[in-house]
């Protein structure tokens, strides 16, 4: 396997207003490597309601992609208040985002379950009170 | 039809339009970010009543044709600047999200 490229962003969990600029950077480079339109999709799409999380739920963290010939990996951590209950937080329509943040459009809950729609393996690992480490993967078909 | 035909047939204020020549495909209407996220499609016509940032970044990655704020809403500060930078259409009518979306249906059959 030959050494991934790596993309490393540091999200601030300060900025729900206009937040996303992350997943917007990523999908624009991947445009360039050439990749298809629809891998372009779901990894964006997915890296977004990631960074989104961080930014709304555990006051930011940091996102790294690495895109290797058959797959691409987004690996998303943060030092947040972690999931205490993952298949609870995994079902569409469960959120504890806050007022003003609904207020934004946040909130459906769509989050998690839209991730896991878009990629082909997606790990969850998270501690309450340390933070949350979540991995996907989206397999390349060249 | 092309977002600029849209924008004419249905007398839609140009916020910004970096642009015109987008193929409008369908159409879509939804406030909730993770929704729209999860559900509209390249080319959709995206029919809001949301005003902040966050519309630009979540019509980026779903590619849709255009954002059309319905129902009078303005866009909060610093949206048509950034929707210019990234390449994002953004309309805006004071007919409701259902006028609006009967009228695309119909100019898309
Ligand atoms: N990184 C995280 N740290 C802590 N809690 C999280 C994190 N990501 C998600 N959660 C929890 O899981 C819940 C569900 O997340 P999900 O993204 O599906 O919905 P949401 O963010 O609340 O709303 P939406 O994504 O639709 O705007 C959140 O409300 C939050 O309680
Ligand atoms: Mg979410």
């Amino acid at each position: 396997m030959s050494a991934p490229l790596v993309y490393r962003y540091d999200i601030d969990g300060e900025n729900f207003t206009s937040a996303g600029e992350a997943s917007v950077k990523v999908k624009k480079s991947l445009r360039q490597l050439g990749l298809s339109q629809d891998i372009i999709r779901r990894v964006s799409i997915a890296m977004y309601e990631g960074e989104i999380n961080m930014v709304i739920h555990a006051n930011g963290g940091c996102a790294t992609v690495s895109v290797y010939p058959e797959k691409i990996e987004i690996v998303l951590d943060d030092k947040g208040p972690g999931i205490p209950n993952i298949d609870l937080a995994m079902q569409e329509g469960f959120s504890t985002a806050p007022e003003r943040i609904r207020s934004l459009g946040f909130g459906a809950g769509m989050g998690l379950p839209n991730m896991k729609a878009n990629t082909d393996e997606m790990k969850i690992e998270t501690t309450v009170g340390v933070g949350t480490k979540i991995t996907m993967t989206v397999n390349v078909n060249r | 039809m092309t977002v600029a035909q849209l924008q004419k047939e249905l007398d839609l204020k140009i916020l910004s339009m970096p642009l015109p020549e987008k193929e409008v495909s369908s159409g879509y209407t939804g406030d909730l970010l993770s929704f729209v996220m999860g559900t509209a499609q390249e080319g959709d016509a995206w029919v809001t009543i949301m005003s902040n940032l966050n519309i630009v970044a979540v019509a980026t990655l779903t590619d849709v044709a255009c954002v059309i704020l319905a129902a009078g809403v303005t866009p909060d500060a610093g949206v048509i600047e950034k929707a210019l930078e990234k390449e994002v259409n953004i309309l805006s009518s004071p007919l409701s999200a259902y006028e609006l979306c009967a009228m695309i249906a119909g100019q898309l059959s």
